[in-house]
C-alpha cells in the first residue's frame, strides 16, 4: 500500500489526519489547558478583589497610564515575534536574530515596568497577605510574569539555535510554536489588563 | 447487642424493600429515616418517592440484563447473530423515559429545596450554633443563655439555627430532626457589610433525646464530636432557662442584655461571693468549687453567676444536668468526669484542655491530685 | 539505534524483540512498555491503598475500638482515597490508553513518545513522594478533598498537608502532559480511512477523558497553588480572618473533582463498549448515540460540581440548578446502559472473564448510579452527604464501574500484550471473589449510612447500632482483598506460562487484533486502510488489512530513540516541587535550574536516529 510506505513512525514529519503537525496540535491543546489555568486565576481575582476587608483597594493604587505603556510594549513584542518568524522562513538569519532580540528586550522592559509597579503597590501596603485583593492580584500577575520569563528564555534559546544554523526555513515551525506561546502570553495580558486595570 | 446473622439479613432485606418501616428511634438513635421534625419529614417523603423510582429503574435494568444473559448465551461457536446496529425508536424511548422520571424527581426536589430553606416563622427560637474543635456551643440570644454539646429545644416551636464555626468547617447533623448543614468559618467582611451565615430551620415534633454528630471532617477527633438534641415540653424548656440563671444561686436579675457581650468583661467579682452555701453541702463540693475558681479552669470555662467567665471552652452552667460528657461521647458521671479531668487528651486526642500531667491549649498542666480532681468533679456535678 | 532489533513476526513469540534489560525499560519511549510500567506501578499502589483499606476496616469492625490511633487512621483514609484515585484508577486507565489506543487507530506510537515516558516517570515519582510521607510520620491527614480551613497552617501545622498539595501538583503535571499527548495522537495519527466515527469506543472515550484531563487539572492546579501560598507565603485565599472564603476551595476542588469522576469512569465505559460487542458477536448497538452520550457526559460533567456542596449553604437557587443539571447527566448514562444491554440482546454471548466483568459492571454500576440519583436530590443529600451511604455510592461507581471496566479490559487485552491468555479458571475465581467481596463490603454501608454513621470517623458509638453492618463490610473487604491476590497470581502465572494466544483470540473486530500477539515494537509493519467500524468482521476488509499488518516489512520502520532524559527531567521536576516545601524563595528558584537543564537536554537530543 502506498500509505504503508509513506507513513513513517510516529514522528513529527509524517502525515497527519488534520494536516496540522503533532507539535502544533499538541501545543494548541496545551494552550487550551493554560486557558483554564488563567481563567480560574482571573475568575478568583474578579470575585476576590471586592472581598478585601482592608485597603488599599484597586481604584486607589492602579496607575492605568503606566500599565497602558507596559501593555503597549508587550503588544509590540508580538509584532516583533511575527517579523522574526517571517525572517526565519526567508532564511534571513541576522534579521531573525534581531527581531527575536527585540522580543526579549520588550519582554524585559515590560517586566521592569511591572516590577517598579509592584514596588509602588507594596509601598502602599498591598502585599501578598494584606487582603484577598493582594493575594489574588499578585498570584495572578505573578503567574503571568513567570510565563513571560519562560518565553524570554525560550526566545534566547532560539537565537542561539538560529545563530548556529540549526533552524533552517523548513524547520521554521520551531519558531512558529514559540510564537504561538508568546502571542498567547500577550493575549492573556490583554485580558488581565482589561479586567484588572480598566474595569475596576 | 448481638443478633444472629440470618435475623439481621432478614431485617436488612425488609428494610431495603420497605424503607417506610424504618426501625424505631430507640434502636437506631441516629437514623436518617426516622423523621421527628417537619424538615426531616419533607426529606424523608422525598427520599421514599425517589427510592421507588430508582427501584423501578433497577428492576427494568436487572430484569432485562438477566433475560439477555439467560436467553442469548452462546449455543455454538457458529452462531451468526443478526448484525443490528441500532434502532432510533428505542433510543428515543430510553432517552425520553428516564427523562420523564428525572422530571418527576426534580420537581418535588426543587419544591423541597425551597420549602426547607426559607425562614420558617417570625417567632422562631433563634439558636446561634458555633462549632469548635471538638465541641458545640449553643447560644440562645433571646434568653442570654449559653450551653454546650446538648441543645435544648421546646417541642412544636419553630427553630432557626444560625451556624458558624470558630475554626475549621463542621457540620450540624441530628438526623431525626433533619438534614445537615455546614458550620463554615465566616469570612471577615469590610465594615458595614453583613456576614453571611448558614441556617437550619425546623420544628421538632416529638419530645425525646436525639443523637447527632459532626458530619464534616474537622481533624483528629472528628469522630468524637457528638451532640444531643433534647426536645422537651415548653414548660420543661422554660424551667431549664430559669434554672440556668438560678444555677449557682446567684439570682441573676434578668437575662443579660446583648447576646454577644464580651464574656471577658464579666460580672462583678462580688457575684462570686453572692451564692448561698447550701446547708447540707458535701464538703467535697465546697473544696471543688474553691479549686475550680482558683485555678486555670476559669480562664476558659464559665459558670453562670460566678467569677468563672471564660468563654473559649464549653459553658459549664447546669453541668450536672447534662446527660453526656466531652461532647456527647460518654455518660456524664463522676468516674467518667474524673477520667476526663485527669487525661482529656487520652480520651479525646487534640482536645484543647490541659490534663493533670500535661499542658493543653495555652495552659500548663493542672497538677491536681486525684483527690482534688474528685472534688472538682463533685462540684461540677452539683451544678444543677 | 538500540531500539531497532531483529524482527520476529512469529505469532507465538512471547519475549520482546528488543533489549529487555533494566536500562532498556528506564530509557524506553515505546508506548507498550510504558503501558506495562503504568499497569505494574498502579497495581503496586492498588495493594498499598488496599492495605490501608483493610486497616481501616479492621479498626471499624467493632464500635469504640482503639486499635489504630485517630491520627494514623486519618492518615490512612486520606491516603487510601488519594492513592486509589490518583495512583490507581487514573494511571490504570492511562496504562490502557497507552497500550491500546495507538493499536486501535493504527499508529506506531503516540504522538510524543518521550513526553509519554515523562508522564510515566512523573507519575511514579509523584506517587513515591506522596507515600514517602509515611516514613517521616507525616502522611497527608486532611482527607482526599483537603477542605480549607483544616489545611491551613493554624490547624495543620505539620508537613502532612505539604506532602499532599505538592504530591498532587506533581501528579497533575503528568496528567496534563498525558492528556495533550492522547488528544494529539487520536486526532492526528489515525490510519487512513479511520474517520472519527469509525473509531472504537475505547479510543473515543480516551479522547473525551483526555479533554477532561487538560481542562480539569488546571483548576485544581490553581487551587493547590493558592493552598501552597496560604501555607507558605501568608496569602489569605482561604483564611477567613483575612476575608478569604474557605468555600472557594470547595468550588475549585469540585469544579475539578466532578470531571475527575468522569475521568475515572469514561475509560471503563469505553472498555466495555468494545468488549461487549466482541463477546456478543454483534456490533455495538447505537454506536453514534453511545459516542454522543459519552461526549455529553463529559460536557455536563462541568456543570454539576456543586452537588458535592449541597450542605455548604449556597442557597436554594444554586441548589436547584445543580439538582437539575445533575439529574440530567443521569439520562446519557442510562442511555449507555440500555445500549449495552441492547448490544447483548439477540447476540451470541460468550462468558469469558472479560465479559463477566462487563456484565458485572452493568449490574453493579447501575446500583451506584441510582443511589447517586438519591443524593442528587439536594434535600435528601442533606441526610446522606458525608455518611456511609455516600461511601457506598462512590465505591459502587468507582470500583463497580471504573475498576470492573478496567479488569474487563485486562482480561480482554492481556493476550495482545504478551501473546498468552490470562487463565480463565483463575479469572472466574477473580471475578466471583470480586463480586462477592465487593458487594459484601459496600452494600451494608448503605445501611450504616442510613442509620447515621458519618464517614471519616475512626470510631463510632455502640449506640448507633451499626456494628453488624460494619462487621459484614470488614469480612467483605478481606474477600475483596483475596480477589486482588488471585488476580495478581493469575497475572504472574499467565505472563510466564499462560496458554499461547493467536493474533485475534476473541474474533474481535478492531485493528489491534490484526497484528501479531505480542505486537512488534513498531506495531504495524505497514499502516492498513480502514473501511468500516468493525474492519476485521468483514472478510474482504480483513484480508486486505492482514495483508499489510501481518506482513514482513521490507525495511524496519524507523522508531524514536530511547532516551534517559525523561526520567531525569521527571526527577528534576519532582525535586523542584518538593523544594517548594521549604517556603524559601531562593531555594525554590535554585530548584528550578535542574528542570531547565534537562529541558535543554531534551530539546537538543535527537528524537529519531540520525537522518530522520
Amino acid at each position: 500500500m502506498a500509505h504503508a510506505a509513506a507513513a513513517v513512525a510516529a514522528d513529527d514529519h509524517g502525515q497527519t489526519n488534520t494536516g496540522i503537525s503533532n507539535w502544533k496540535l499538541g501545543f494548541w491543546a496545551f494552550i487550551a489547558s493554560e486557558c483554564l489555568f488563567f481563567g480560574t486565576l482571573i475568575s478568583v481575582y474578579m470575585v476576590y478583589k471586592g472581598a478585601a476587608i482592608t485597603g488599599p483597594y484597586p481604584n486607589e493604587i492602579f496607575d492605568v497610564l503606566k500599565t497602558t505603556v507596559s501593555t503597549t510594549i508587550l503588544l509590540f513584542s508580538s509584532l516583533a515575534m511575527v517579523l522574526a518568524l517571517d525572517q526565519v522562513i526567508k532564511a534571513n538569519k541576522k534579521k531573525a536574530i534581531l527581531w527575536l532580540a527585540a522580543v526579549i528586550l520588550m519582554g524585559a522592559a515590560f517586566l521592569v515596568m511591572e516590577y517598579t509597579s509592584y514596588l509602588k503597590y507594596i509601598s502602599y501596603g498591598l502585599t501578598l497577605g494584606s487582603s484577598t485583593f493582594g493575594s489574588s492580584y499578585y498570584v495572578l500577575t505573578g503567574t503571568h510574569k513567570l510565563h513571560v520569563v519562560i518565553g524570554m528564555i525560550w526566545m534566547a534559546t532560539l537565537i542561539w539555535l538560529i545563530a548556529r544554523d540549526r533552524i533552517p526555513p523548513h524547520k521554521s515551525e520551531t519558531v512558529e510554536i514559540a510564537g504561538l506561546y508568546w502571542h498567547f502570553v500577550d493575549i492573556i495580558w490583554i485580558v488581565i489588563f482589561t479586567l484588572v486595570y480598566l474595569i475596576q | 447487642m448481638k443478633r444472629s446473622l440470618p435475623g439481621v439479613a432478614g431485617r436488612a432485606l425488609l428494610l431495603f424493600l420497605v424503607p417506610l418501616l424504618a426501625a424505631c428511634a430507640e434502636e437506631y438513635p441516629q437514623s436518617t429515616i426516622n423523621p421527628q421534625s417537619d424538615f426531616a419529614a419533607i426529606i424523608h417523603s422525598l427520599y421514599v418517592s425517589i427510592f421507588w423510582w430508582t427501584m423501578l429503574i433497577l428492576a427494568v435494568v436487572w430484569v432485562a440484563l438477566a433475560w439477555v444473559l439467560v436467553k442469548y448465551r452462546r449455543k455454538s461457536e457458529n452462531d451468526q447473530p443478526k448484525q443490528i446496529r441500532g434502532h432510533l425508536g428505542l433510543e428515543i424511548g430510553w432517552t425520553v423515559g428516564p427523562a420523564l422520571i428525572v422530571v418527576a424527581i426534580v420537581i418535588p426536589t426543587i419544591q423541597a429545596v425551597f420549602a426547607t430553606q426559607r425562614p420558617i416563622s417570625e417567632d422562631a427560637l433563634l439558636v446561634e450554633v458555633t462549632g469548635h474543635r471538638f465541641w458545640w456551643e449553643f447560644h440562645y440570644p433571646e434568653y442570654g443563655v449559653t450551653t454546650a454539646n446538648e441543645i435544648r429545644l421546646p417541642v412544636d416551636r419553630p427553630v432557626s439555627l444560625r451556624l458558624e464555626s470558630a475554626d475549621v468547617i463542621h457540620s450540624f447533623w441530628v438526623p431525626v430532626l433533619g438534614g445537615k448543614r455546614d458550620l463554615n468559618p465566616v469570612p471577615a467582611v469590610r465594615e458595614g457589610r453583613d456576614k453571611k451565615y448558614n441556617w437550619l430551620y425546623f420544628t421538632p415534633e416529638v419530645t425525646g433525646v436525639f443523637m447527632g454528630q459532626c458530619a464534616e471532617f474537622c481533624g483528629e477527633s472528628h469522630a468524637l464530636m457528638a451532640k444531643r438534641a433534647i426536645v422537651e415540653t415548653e414548660a420543661e424548656f422554660e424551667a431549664w432557662i430559669a434554672s440556668w440563671f438560678a444555677s449557682e444561686g446567684a439570682a441573676a436579675p434578668e437575662p443579660p442584655e446583648p447576646a454577644d457581650a464580651e464574656p471577658g468583661d464579666a460580672l462583678p467579682e462580688e457575684v462570686a461571693e453572692a451564692r448561698p452555701a447550701g446547708q447540707d453541702e458535701d464538703p467535697r463540693i465546697a473544696q471543688g468549687r474553691e479549686l475550680f475558681m482558683n485555678s486555670t479552669c476559669i480562664a476558659c470555662h464559665a459558670v453562670q453567676g460566678t467569677s468563672a467567665q471564660g468563654a473559649i471552652a464549653p459553658n459549664l452552667t447546669l453541668f450536672g444536668t447534662r446527660r453526656t460528657l466531652a461532647s456527647g461521647i460518654m455518660e456524664n458521671n463522676e468516674d467518667n468526669l474524673v477520667r476526663w479531668i485527669i487525661d482529656p487528651q487520652g480520651i479525646k486526642p487534640a482536645a484543647a484542655m490541659p490534663g493533670v500531667d500535661y499542658p493543653g491549649g495555652n495552659w500548663p498542666a493542672t497538677n491536681f491530685s486525684e483527690e482534688e480532681v474528685r472534688a472538682i468533679s463533685a462540684y461540677l456535678l452539683s451544678l444543677k | 539505534m538500540s531500539s531497532v532489533g531483529t524482527v520476529t513476526p512469529d505469532v507465538h513469540h512471547t519475549s520482546h524483540e528488543e533489549d529487555t534489560g533494566l536500562w532498556s525499560w528506564i530509557t524506553t519511549v515505546d508506548h507498550k512498555r510504558i503501558a506495562i510500567m503504568y499497569f505494574v506501578t498502579a497495581t503496586v499502589f492498588f495493594f498499598v491503598g488496599g492495605f490501608e483499606a483493610l486497616l481501616i476496616r479492621i479498626q471499624l469492625m467493632n464500635p469504640e475500638q482503639n486499635l489504630i490511633s485517630p491520627e494514623l487512621y486519618n492518615q490512612l483514609f486520606t491516603m487510601h482515597g488519594t492513592t486509589m484515585i490518583f495512583l490507581v484508577a487514573m494511571p490504570m486507565a492511562v496504562a490502557f490508553f497507552n497500550y491500546v489506543v495507538p493499536l486501535q487507530i493504527g499508529a506506531r506510537d503516540v504522538a510524543f513518545p518521550r513526553l509519554n515516558a515523562l508522564s510515566y516517570w512523573i507519575f511514579l515519582f509523584g506517587g513515591i513522594y506522596l507515600n514517602a510521607s509515611f516514613f517521616v510520620g507525616a502522611a497527608p491527614n486532611a482527607s482526599w478533598v483537603g477542605y480549607a480551613t483544616l489545611t491551613l497552617p493554624e490547624f495543620s501545622p505539620g508537613r502532612n498537608v505539604d506532602f499532599w498539595f505538592i504530591g498532587l501538583s506533581i501528579l497533575g503535571v503528568a496528567s496534563i502532559v498525558g492528556g495533550v499527548n492522547f488528544i494529539t495522537t487520536i486526532i492526528n495519527m489515525r490510519a487512513p480511512g479511520m474517520k472519527m466515527m469509525r473509531m472504537p469506543l475505547f479510543t473515543w472515550m480516551t479522547l473525551v477523558t483526555s479533554f477532561l484531563l487538560i481542562t480539569a487539572i488546571p483548576v485544581i492546579g490553581v487551587a493547590l497553588v493558592f493552598l501552597g501560598f496560604d501555607r507558605l507565603f501568608g496569602t489569605v485565599f482561604f483564611n477567613p480572618a483575612g476575608g478569604g472564603d474557605p468555600v472557594l476551595w470547595q468550588h475549585l476542588f469540585w469544579i475539578f473533582g466532578h470531571p475527575e469522576v468522569y475521568i475515572l469512569i469514561l475509560p471503563a465505559f469505553g472498555v466495555i463498549s468494545d468488549v461487549i460487542p466482541a463477546f456478543s458477536k454483534k456490533p455495538l448497538f447505537g454506536y453514534p448515540i453511545v459516542v454522543y452520550a459519552g461526549i455529553l457526559i463529559g460536557f455536563i460533567g462541568w456543570g454539576v460540581w456543586s452537588h458535592h456542596m449541597f450542605t455548604v449553604g449556597l442557597g436554594p437557587i444554586a441548589d436547584s440548578f445543580f439538582v437539575a443539571a445533575t439529574m440530567i447527566i443521569a439520562i446519557p448514562t442510562g442511555v449507555k446502559i440500555f445500549n449495552w444491554i441492547a448490544t447483548m440482546w439477540g447476540g451470541s454471548l460468550q462468558f469469558t472473564t472479560a465479559m463477566l466483568f462487563c456484565v458485572g459492571l452493568v449490574a453493579v454500576f447501575t446500583v451506584g448510579g441510582l443511589s447517586g440519583i438519591m443524593h442528587a436530590s439536594a434535600p435528601v443529600n442533606l441526610q446522606q452527604h458525608d455518611s456511609y451511604f455516600v461511601v457506598a455510592h462512590f465505591h459502587y461507581v468507582i470500583v463497580g464501574g471504573a475498576m470492573m471496566g478496567l479488569w474487563a479490559g485486562l482480561y480482554y487485552w492481556f493476550p495482545k500484550v504478551c501473546g498468552r491468555y490470562l487463565d480463565e479458571t483463575l479469572g472466574k475465581w477473580h471475578f466471583w471473589t470480586t463480586m462477592i467481596g465487593f458487594n459484601l463490603t459496600f452494600f451494608p454501608m448503605h445501611f450504616s449510612g442510613l442509620f447515621g454513621m458519618p464517614r471519616r470517623i475512626f470510631t463510632y458509638s455502640a449506640d448507633l447500632n451499626v456494628d453488624i453492618y460494619n462487621q459484614l463490610s470488614t469480612v467483605g473487604a478481606f474477600i475483596f482483598g483475596l480477589s486482588a491476590i488471585i488476580m495478581t497470581w493469575n497475572l504472574i502465572r499467565s505472563w510466564r506460562s499462560g496458554e499461547p494466544a493467536p493474533a485475534n483470540p476473541w474474533g474481535a473486530p478492531h485493528l489491534e487484533w490484526s497484528i501479531p500477539s505480542p505486537p512488534h515494537h513498531y506495531n504495524f509493519p505497514g499502516i492498513p486502510e480502514v473501511r468500516s467500524r468493525e474492519p476485521l468482521w468483514d472478510p474482504k476488509e480483513r484480508a486486505d488489512i492482514e495483508a499489510v499488518t501481518m506482513a514482513e516489512p521490507e525495511r524496519e520502520p524507523i522508531m524514536p530513540n530511547p532516551s534517559w532524559v525523561p526520567i531525569c527531567l521527571a526527577a528534576a521536576i519532582t525535586l523542584a516541587w518538593a523544594l517548594v516545601m521549604t517556603g524559601v524563595w531562593w531555594i525554590i528558584i535554585l530548584g528550578m535550574l535542574p528542570v531547565l537543564f534537562f529541558t535543554f537536554l531534551w530539546a537538543f537530543e535527537p528524537a529519531f536516529p540520525e537522518g530522520h
